[in-house]
């Protein structure tokens, strides 16, 4: 079914078209006579349909046409087509540049630049589609590489890059000459390279384009090198002729290649069971197909022995035997021929793709590390809460992902105060560590406290909490997720080629990650606060001697994981979702980052997190098209390893190993 | 919970529950079955009947996370996982065989008799058909077996919880880890069925399992009585074998090592056989529990056996009082069938004038705070309060 | 005397959610009103011994709620609209609303409950093909009658069932072509939460991509975890694809929160719409609601229904909807498959003066009622809508501008591009056969796969 978009079914206002067309073609007389020369808007009525609903493939007529007319009025008209600013008048038809601002609309006569104004209910944007505006962009390209205005070459470089074809080569090659903006310049030699690799005239010149791509593993110079190589597929029963890839061996795929043989009419086409079985339908008499009673005919061999009886009579095509199959296969070359003539162009794209592709596999096993690092810094930070609280207290706390849940909230409900996305980020960051700390302590006092020596109760308490905490938060905020939006500096990725880039949002996780972990050794490991902790891990009874509270710092402790899991989730929230169930994701995972690394250390975590992330990700680039089959086999990757490994990487010290 | 005084000498006079369990349950089911639609006095619907028979199966996989862990202290947060096996197990031959009859009428009415191979095309089209392939997965090759299945009910997860628990144990997983462990077990299970390549439809997983091959032509009143009757019948022997189990000198091992696992071991026992023997049997009851189970429910797919399936399990089991079987059968009973009344709309919201508290909205943080509550304030559970109750007077 | 009863039994008998007190108050102050109505006409005739029930089956709670909570505000406005304009058969509509909790099995619960206990006379619900599968056999057992009302990979027909979202021909074929046809996108990403509807939407894609003559090589397929938030390396993979110079086009059938995540990476590595198109199937208003959509303006999705679509009927369903709801609330693509649906089965119960299942079925076919994007949507035989289908590109303020958009497109039960279905049609009408083998000229069976 090819595609009916606009053209014959656009809901354009029908009950206007005959009045329309109408008043066009007194319009048409009119200026007919007014004007010798044809001018912008006549050549837009005589198309008035095609430029109101364009559609890619039809939509070059009118270009033509446009580029024909050659006044400069053209190249605004399109730009302004492009970027959806022409309306049409509903009762003439006739087009405008306009812009709409409330009920009123500003309109531009395409030819004289006249501008007036008039309510917009008379009058339809125009919406050419992407594929359209991609067509116009390439039309444009004439006028604007020579363009004053830098912005107007850039998009014009662009529509290039998109879509490149021989006949740019030249416009190229004559703009280049009065570029002055440095970065443009550069642009257009890389252009005009990789069009003359393409296109050039010269067999040395394309030769030299090509191997000057060798180093190039951007997409843009490998679609270059794939296109020069592009093959089709042909067959014959002499010798092959053309610049020849490679040949094939149909052997390898007997029935695919049969089947192009069948379709191309060189052999008969093979019989499927369900063939059989209609052709045995079709020719029953009496209860019988060729002397078999169809009471029999539940078998297949008694099938084919019914059908070859009704082949041997005429009334069937003889079946196809995998012996004619082979044997007719045999008598013909399959092969795939370049599309290039010229081989000395092919061996040298050959040549210089194979280098790329190796560089290319370099540089995807970068990128993969790098996305493997980047989730594992994101477990590193939902889990490293869980680490502290698990490892250092022993308390199991199945809230933890409902404390990053409400850090992102925080980070929600802040964005809706402060408009401004940075300053609304560097509150949010402190005020979710603030408020899931408050959250953390008062849970810590109201519940886990008098469950210190219960921990498999604690897994139940808390997880009493996590339900209802889940609930007041879909409660309060609406089963729908919720926008928490990166300011503009953290958009974007930091593109080192086409292959290697890891988003700035990415990155700045990994910092905080990063942050968190010196900070937490900090923590524990030089001040004070870090020395009662390790204390009072290690023997509660010891420290209380000491004079250390160990109440007052089982609050604290807890009271810090906690608020990491808060500063967590606003990091979470910016790259991912917020829902109500987001912490409810987190929560098995980081169980098993903190169980795989070894409890209670800082570093384990650490190490827990980095396995899983990197072996996730090497499992899903083994099944790329699975990625819940690269979560399944990870959890029972970490199943086994707990069997040899049951406290972790690194073993705990202090009450969890007790256990 | 060991008593220090002698020793009635008969297992019921020791357990005088079990008698008073079997009896409550008896009167029950009668009640239940004589109000039924299937006896046309029409005063209890067949929905509620099927939602009796479900919480029927469900109090049975409770006493078997009660054995588990508040006998054994083995918490696994993933006893649901063999639940759902035993479901996924008679659910293929429920769908097979519903499927080949279907097929089977349809082919028949042609011309040339079909081949076995055009007759497993067939089912296998209008079972995977939905789900986007047709071919059958080995998994299925015993589907056309209801015996096999059968067994593949008592099987797989007896099978699952050996291995599994003989790895685990093995190394010494104790505690906390161990409920991790078998939380990640019951994990990797949903995602390995949620996937569409498992070969048992992934997300849609078995439905339609209400309709009972052969049985076509007894309405639903009668099929859902029948098995509300079969789910009493096993929840009593269950109950029955593990007072048994319990109430014996492994019974008594058993809950010695949930009070001090190394004691028990530095005096000659060797614990992993005593705790691998309490986590496979468990898992076997709870696999003919779920056998039970989905035919009620209809339908079965990976979302049931997800990681919170099994932590609600012990949730039932902790409410309802750990260390007593009738514990775990109130709990699961009680929270169970709660929940269906305040989320089907069935408790009256409370206009507090500022606000309307809807149940639907605040069911779930209710159970969440009473549960916080029970393990602060009564850590033995509803039964623990019953039997203060019946020991002061 | 005898007026008297008739008008006690009428006020009693046709209760309104808000129950008995109000019903007291009804027939003691309306005394009038009823009597007027009595005396209107053929509406006196009905006396509402058996009370319409409209039964609400969507999820209030659980993961699904997020997308049907609405389609329950939607099915209580629409009920609220058509009781104020003089409810039906002289009777006002009871809704009768249950929550399955977004737990598949709860939904034949749910479902046995309302059509054996409440005895509704219709049921409105599902969202997931899962929960309908779930809900199905109870339906087919008990004749009920249910509207489904979103998007689905069809390969069904149930008696009693009508699908008033798009089957697969209705929003993923026109969407295809499109991006053959308008984009010339010469490789295709097809990209999927792991359940039945991407899987077989994207088999369905597959098929017709081949038959087109995009080679088999050219098409990526992955299938993402519900809720999936790590994007980066598939959104990498899908740059990649675009290595060889084609144009590179991605089908999303992405579910639900995911696509946040995913839409976010899409911004971050920069991928405009104009180098690599998206075109989604479950991401509309709602879902953009979600996230800010400044960088991803000029992708796409399929739908039936944009909120932006310019019609007076449209306008009026909007302000109504925002007046009931609260000004932020946007609508969407299924609530029209219900409006539609509910108005349609309106009609067909006046048509046929009764609620019966059967007699309503009937006269559902050929039912016509106005869309909101402008046209008519028809009823056919096999219990799928003829609606058109409309291509919108996103814009900066979470709305979609619309590009495209076709005559109407009758749904297609059974796809033509599958071979195993090809063979298939459903016509409840002529041939009263849902699943029916044209090839053998047999009717496969009178129940659903489930």
């Amino acid at each position: 079914m090819p595609w009916r978009s606009g053209r014959l079914f656009k809901t354009l206002t029908r009950k206007h078209k005959m009045i329309r067309v109408l008043l066009s073609l007194v319009w048409l007389v009119a200026s007919v006579g007014l004007a010798a020369a044809q001018d912008l808007q006549t050549v837009l009525q005589t198309h008035a349909e095609e430029v109101a609903s364009p559609s890619r493939n039809s939509v070059s007529i009118v270009l033509d046409d446009l580029a024909e007319l050659g006044s400069p009025q053209v190249s605004v008209f399109l730009e302004q087509w492009a970027e959806r600013n022409i309306w049409q008048n509903d009762e003439a038809g006739l087009f405008f540049i306009g812009s709409k601002d409330g009920d009123v609309i500003t309109l531009t006569d395409v030819d004289s630049g006249e501008a007036t104004t008039a309510p917009s209910d008379g009058y339809t944007q125009l919406r050419p589609n992407g594929g359209v505006r991609r067509v116009i962009g390439s039309a444009l390209v004439q006028f604007q590489l020579t363009d004053p205005d830098p912005d107007r070459r850039r998009s014009a470089l662009e529509s290039i890059g998109r879509r490149a074809d021989a006949s740019q080569l030249p416009l190229l090659e004559a703009s280049l000459e009065g570029e002055a903006e440095p970065a443009i310049r550069a642009r257009k030699v890389q252009l005009i390279n990789f069009l003359t690799a393409r296109f050039g005239a010269q067999t040395d010149d394309r030769v030299a384009a090509i191997e000057s791509l060798s180093a190039d593993t951007s997409v843009e110079a490998r679609a270059v090198l794939s296109q020069i190589l592009s093959t089709s597929t042909e067959r014959t029963d002499g010798e092959p002729s053309g610049n020849i890839a490679r040949v094939l061996d149909p052997s390898s795929d007997p029935a695919a290649f049969y089947a192009e043989l069948v379709e191309a009419d060189l052999a008969p086409p093979l019989v499927s069971p369900s063939d059989i079985r209609t052709a045995l339908e079709a020719n029953v008499v009496d209860g019988r197909v060729g002397d078999v009673p169809t009471a029999r005919l539940g078998s297949d061999a008694a099938r084919a022995e019914a059908y070859a009886a009704l082949a041997a009579d005429g009334r069937v095509p003889p079946l196809v035997s995998q012996s004619d199959v082979a044997q007719m296969l045999s008598r013909f070359t399959f092969y795939e021929k370049y599309d290039e003539a010229d081989p000395t162009v092919t061996d040298a794209a050959r040549a210089t793709m194979d280098a790329v592709e190796t560089r290319v596999g370099v540089a995807q096993t970068v990128d993969l590390a790098l996305d493997g690092l980047s989730l594992a810094s994101i477990y590193f930070l939902a889990a490293i809460g869980l680490a502290i609280t698990f490892g250092q207290m022993g308390v199991i706390n199945m809230a933890h992902g409902e404390f990053i849940m409400m850090g992102a909230y925080t980070g929600y409900v802040v964005q809706l105060f402060v408009p401004d996305y940075t300053i609304s980020l560097l509150i949010a960051l402190p005020l979710a560590f603030a408020v899931t700390f408050g959250a953390g302590v008062a849970m810590e006092r109201l519940v886990i406290r008098h469950l210190y020596h219960r921990p498999l109760e604690t897994l139940l308490a808390t997880f009493g909490i996590s339900i209802a905490l889940q609930q007041i938060a879909k409660n309060v905020f609406g089963t729908q997720a919720r926008p928490l939006t990166s300011p503009e500096w953290l958009g974007g990725a930091l593109v080192i080629s086409d292959v290697i880039q890891i988003s700035y949002i990415r990155i700045a996780i990994f910092v905080l990650a990063l942050v968190f972990l010196v900070l937490l050794l900090f923590i524990l490991k030089k001040t004070r606060l870090g020395l009662e902790v390790r204390a009072v891990t290690q023997n509660p009874g010891m420290a209380a001697s000491m004079g250390i509270n160990p109440d007052r710092i089982n609050m604290m402790t807890f009271g810090l994981g906690s608020g990491i899991a808060g500063v967590a989730g606003v990091g979470i929230g910016l790259y991912a979702q917020v829902t109500s169930e987001m912490g409810a994701n987190y929560i098995v995972q980081s169980f098993m980052t903190v169980v795989v690394g070894g409890v209670g250390s800082v570093f384990g975590t650490l190490a827990g997190a980095g396995l899983i992330g990197f072996l996730q990700k090497g499992i899903e680039w083994l099944n790329p098209s699975n990625t819940l089959a690269a979560q399944t086999y990870m959890i029972l990757f970490i199943i086994l390893f707990i069997q040899f490994r049951p406290k972790g990487i690194v073993a705990p010290k202090g009450r969890a190993a007790a256990d | 919970m060991s008593e220090t005084h002698m020793q009635p000498r008969t297992f019921i006079a020791r357990n005088p529950s079990v008698l008073y369990f079997l009896a409550a349950l008896g009167v029950f089911t009668a009640i239940v079955t004589v109000l039924s639609d299937a006896t046309g006095a029409g005063l209890i619907s067949t929905s509620f009947v099927k939602t009796l028979g479900k919480t029927l199966c469900l109090c049975l996989v409770a006493i078997a996370m009660d054995v588990v862990w508040g006998y054994c202290g083995i918490l696994s947060l993933g006893h649901f996982a063999f639940f759902g096996i035993g479901g996924y197990a008679i659910g293929m031959w429920l769908m097979y065989a519903r499927t080949e009859l279907i097929v089977a009428e349809s082919l028949a009415g042609q011309v040339i008799p079909p081949t076995p191979q055009e007759i497993s095309d067939a089912i296998g089209n209008q079972i995977f058909g939905v789900v986007g392939s047709s071919e059958f997965p080995t998994i299925w090759m015993f589907a056309d077996s209801l015996f096999v299945q059968l067994a593949l009910v008592v099987l797989v997860p007896g099978l699952l919880a050996l291995v599994f628990g003989w790895l685990a144990f093995r190394s010494r997983v104790t505690g906390v880890y161990l409920s991790i462990l078998t939380q990640a077990m019951t994990l990797a299970l949903a995602l390995y069925l949620f996937q569409n390549d498992s070969g048992l439809r992934g997300n849609n997983g078995l439905s339609g399992l209400q309709n009972i091959p052969g049985f076509e032509d007894s309405g639903q009143d009668a099929i859902s009585i029948a098995f509300f009757l079969a789910s009493a019948l096993a929840l009593a022997l269950g109950y029955v074998l593990f007072a048994w189990i319990t109430d014996s000198k492994l019974g008594n091992i058993i809950q010695a090592i949930r009070d001090d696992e190394s004691r028990v071991r530095f005096l000659g026992y060797h614990v992993e056989s005593y705790k691998l023997f309490v986590f496979t049997v468990t898992a076997i009851v709870a696999g003919i529990a779920g056998a039970l189970y989905y035919p009620q429910a209809g339908i079965i797919n990976p979302a049931e056996i997800a990681p919170i399936a099994s932590i609600y399990l012990a949730v039932w089991v902790a409410i309802g009082g750990r260390g007593r079987l009738y514990g775990a059968v109130i709990g699961a009973a009680l929270v169970s069938l709660l929940s269906s009344w305040f989320t089907g709309g069935g408790a009256p919201n409370i206009d507090l004038g500022f606000y309307v508290v809807q149940w639907v909205d605040w069911w779930l943080v209710l159970l969440g705070l009473t549960f916080v509550l029970v393990t602060l304030f009564a850590p033995k559970g509803i039964a623990g309060v019953f039997d203060r109750l019946v020991r002061k007077s | 005397m005898v007026l008297w009863r008739v008008i006690v039994k009428a006020g009693l008998v046709c209760r309104t959610p808000n129950g008995d007190v109000y019903m007291t108050l009804f027939t003691k102050h309306s005394l009038a009103a009823t009597a007027a109505l009595l005396i209107a006409g053929s509406a006196a005739a009905q006396d509402c011994a058996d009370p319409i029930k409209v039964g609400v089956l969507h999820s209030l709670s659980g993961t699904m709620a997020i997308s049907e909570t609405t389609l329950k505000d939607t099915m209580e406005l629409l009920i609220k609209q058509q009781n104020e304009a003089g409810g039906l058969l002289g009777c006002q509509i009871e809704t009768v609303v249950v929550d399955p909790a977004s737990d598949w099995p709860l939904f034949a619960e749910k479902a046995r409950e309302l059509l054996t206990v409440s005895e509704v006379d219709v049921i409105f619900g599902s969202w997931t093909s899962v929960s309908r599968k779930s809900a199905l056999p109870v339906l087919e057992e008990l004749n009920g009658l249910m509207f489904y009302p979103v998007q689905y990979e069809g390969e069904e027909s149930s008696r009693n069932v009508f699908y008033t979202g798009a089957a697969p021909n209705q929003q993923a074929i026109p969407a295809t072509d499109y991006f053959l046809e308008e984009l010339g996108v010469e490789k295709f990403a097809l990209l999927g939460t792991d359940y039945v509807y991407p899987r077989t939407t994207n088999n369905i894609l597959e098929q017709y991509l081949i038959d087109a003559g995009i080679p088999k090589e050219n098409i990526f397929v992955n299938y993402t975890p519900f809720g999936h938030s790590d994007w980066s390396t598939i959104v990498g993979d899908v740059v990649e694809l675009g290595a060889d110079g084609s144009q590179v086009g991605v089908i999303s059938t992405i579910n639900g929160d995911a696509n946040i995540g995913f839409y976010k990476e899409l911004a971050a590595a920069g991928i405009s719409a104009d180098d690599i198109p998206v075109v989604a199937f479950s991401v509309g208003e709602e879902e953009l609601s979600g996230l800010d959509t400044s960088d991803l303006v000029g992708h796409l999705a399929a739908w039936n229904y944009f909120q932006s679509a310019e019609s007076d009927a449209n306008a009026e369903w909007v302000a109504a909807w925002k007046a009931a709801m609260g000004e932020e609330r946007v609508t969407n693509d299924p609530m029209e498959a219900h409006y539609i649906g509910f108005n349609m089965w309106v009609n067909a119960v006046k048509a046929a003066g009764t609620t019966d299942v059967d007699a309503v079925r009937t006269a559902m076919y050929g039912q016509e009622f106005p869309n909101l994007t402008g046209g008519t949507a028809v009823m056919l035989p096999n219990h799928h809508l003829a609606k058109p289908v409309l291509i919108g590109e996103i814009t900066a303020d979470g709305q979609f501008d619309i590009i495209s958009q076709t005559k109407e497109v009758p749904g297609d039960a059974w796809t033509d591009f599958l071979p195993e279905s090809a063979v298939l049609t459903s016509d409840w009408k002529e041939l009263g056969c849902g699943m029916y083998n044209t090839k053998t000229e047999t009717c496969v069976q009178l129940t659903s796969n489930y």
